[in-house]
């Protein structure tokens, strides 16, 4: 199979991803922010599939742009806009954020810089047609404990919502 | 064109050109088929009330939906004052693009899908799930209550009833592990050649589990595509139009297209789930080459039936001059669908040997498809008939069904359904 793999989509999916990121912050209107954030979440699932992890996009879409981001607006739409419209928009600590956000752009450049030194040389493989496959053994072999403790810890939120939401049970 | 020989979905096969023949070619049938799907429900709903239905636009309104069209297109485009323009405009652009992606992994045959991939399934039911965005933001943009009450009920339901869905699709998942390797797959084409190399189609397997999962399947896919009985986003008597409440002409037809679309989409899941995808009936049982000469002539006989009915049309006719352009142009519909009635026997009889030629191929290609799209058809008409036959659900109901009967069936029925297959093996 050839690879899809080209330049142009990496640049694409990236641009979209950091611009409709940006844009999630920058708009005032939340439900615009909501709109970007899944155009993001979109172009960072495009990205798992350049990774040659398909099961990692499919996840990312069905969970985060179908589910999350749908409660997400659910909730928005329910809120009243107009007073977050006038509020302001960022508060006093940003500089503690860009400060933040300096030193992960700076980690970004040392690893772009050493890249060679700490990445294994060599093709890597590309277990694309078993990587569904792969990722069950991973999670009901290797890290089953784990799997089931993340299980039963959403199981515990899920019962507390519904404690915390409902008056008589 | 040395595609033509190759087995492999043009997808898999890298073959942008063909991936592209493909596209266009889907895209076309879906829009017939939205078309047609048009005419038959107004059609059908009328007779299934004891009226004619459309009638006046051609013979037996057989051109009513390109009169709609064409009224649609002319219409005035309203954007309201107060609406939030952009996301107004893109929400049916949302609906539709979500509702057409999925047809690339539907498998129409073997070979005859436009890719395939190892998350096939999973593939479909996350972009199909993003759908709802369009109605959504369709419902918030309106900056109305209707279609704001629409949306928030749409995304709600649909929240609630994929949790069914996406369980009882798990069940048959774990169907397909049932082989030597003990590996199932989550590919379109995967899960049907699974159905092929058990001999059973899933709907059957592990009786009645694969039955219930399918019904569960079945229902939670009306309430996923906002369909009566569980059209509550759009419900005329609560919300006058729900979520589109707004959009006129050619939005609110897109919002129509995107609705049909998804709807073909999801009764295509539920084919190569659990119905066989691409295979005739008895597989197992009626093999051989008499039987498969046998089962390639029902394209044609599908279409010379039609075209039967058609000619039983014209002679029907009153004989008064009012009705003469009708008349000839029923009878010239007629004799098309015979035509093509004829060339899909001529296929059937020269592509007879399955021994790879070109011929042979084809009529592989056109058999496949016809049995896919014959179930999926099937589904076509069962959207339909419920939509005839139940009243709409209210909506403190349509919760309870979802979470307290449709979810703990389908958890038990997955359980059930893993217990048995480590027995089985």
């Amino acid at each position: 199979m050839t690879p899809v793999a080209t330049p142009f989509f990496f640049y694409f999916l990236s641009a979209l991803a950091i611009i409709s990121g940006v844009l999630v912050i920058t708009r005032r209107n939340a439900v615009h922010s909501a709109l970007a954030l899944i155009v993001t979440l979109l172009a960072v699932s495009g990205l798992y599939l350049m990774l040659y992890a398909p099961f990692v996009a499919g996840v990312q879409i069905i969970v985060y742009a179908g589910g999350i981001m749908v409660l997400f607006l659910f909730v928005i739409m329910l809120v009243n806009l107009e007073r977050t419209v006038k509020e302001h928009q960022f508060n006093r600590i940003w500089p503690a954020g860009v400060l933040a956000a300096a030193a992960l752009l700076g980690l970004f450049v040392s690893v772009y810089v050493k890249g060679k030194t700490l990445f294994p040389e060599g093709d890597i493989p590309l277990p694309e047609a078993s990587n569904t496959q792969q990722i069950a053994v991973m999670l009901y072999g290797n890290y089953m404990f784990a799997f089931e403790i993340a299980s039963l810890l959403l199981l515990v939120a899920i019962l507390g919502a519904v404690i915390m939401a409902k008056k008589r049970i | 064109m040395s595609y033509l020989g190759s087995q492999l979905s043009p997808g898999v096969a890298g073959n942008q050109l063909w991936a592209l023949i493909y596209i266009l070619l889907i895209f076309a049938g879906v829009s017939v088929a939205v078309i047609a799907m048009n005419w038959l429900e107004r059609k059908a709903l009328a007779h299934f009330q004891v009226r004619l239905g459309p009638m006046r636009v051609g013979p037996h309104g057989l051109l009513q939906p390109f009169a709609d069209a064409l009224k649609l297109l002319l219409k005035e485009d309203i954007i309201p004052a107060e609406a939030d323009q952009v996301v107004f405009w893109i929400a049916p652009l949302i609906g539709l693009l979500a509702a057409f992606t999925v047809y690339t992994v539907v498998p129409f045959g073997p070979s005859q899908a436009v890719s395939d991939m190892n998350i096939g399934i999973l593939f479909m039911l996350g972009v199909s799930s993003l759908g709802v965005l369009g109605i959504v933001t369709a419902g918030w943009a309106s900056n109305s209550h209707y279609p704001l009450i629409g949306a928030l009920r749409s995304s709600a339901q649909m929240v609630s009833y994929e949790v069914a869905m996406g369980l009882a699709v798990v069940s048959a998942i774990l169907m397909t592990s049932l082989n030597q390797s003990g590996t199932g797959t989550l590919s379109m084409i995967g899960i049907v050649q699974a159905q092929q190399e058990q001999h059973v189609w899933f709907v059957f397997k592990f009786f009645p589990l694969g039955l219930i999962a399918f019904v569960i399947f079945a229902i939670a896919m009306v309430a996923e595509t906002n369909r009566a009985p569980f059209d509550l986003a759009e419900a005329e008597s609560e919300l006058t139009a729900g979520f589109h409440t707004e959009y006129s002409g050619l939005r609110w037809s897109l919002f129509m297209l995107a609705e049909y679309a998804a709807m073909i989409a999801v009764s295509s899941i539920a084919v190569t789930l659990w119905l066989g995808g691409w295979m005739h009936p008895f597989p197992n049982l009626l093999n051989g080459p008499a039987w498969e000469f046998i089962f390639s002539l029902f394209p044609a006989l599908t279409f010379g039936g039609l075209a039967a009915v058609a000619f039983l049309g014209v002679a029907r006719m009153p004989s008064h001059s009012f009705f003469r352009i009708q008349r000839i142009g029923l009878a010239v519909f007629a004799a098309l669908l015979g035509l093509l009635a004829l060339l899909l026997l001529v296929t059937a009889i020269a592509g007879r040997n399955a021994d790879g030629s070109i011929a042979a191929r084809f009529r592989e290609g056109i058999d496949y498809v016809y049995w896919f799209v014959l179930k999926v058809a099937v589904f076509m008409y069962l959207f339909i008939w419920y939509r005839a036959t139940w009243p709409r659900y209210r909506f403190d109901q349509l919760m309870k069904v979802g979470w307290k009967v449709m979810l703990p069936i389908s958890l038990g029925v997955l359980i059930v359904t893993a217990v048995v297959g480590v027995i089985v093996k």
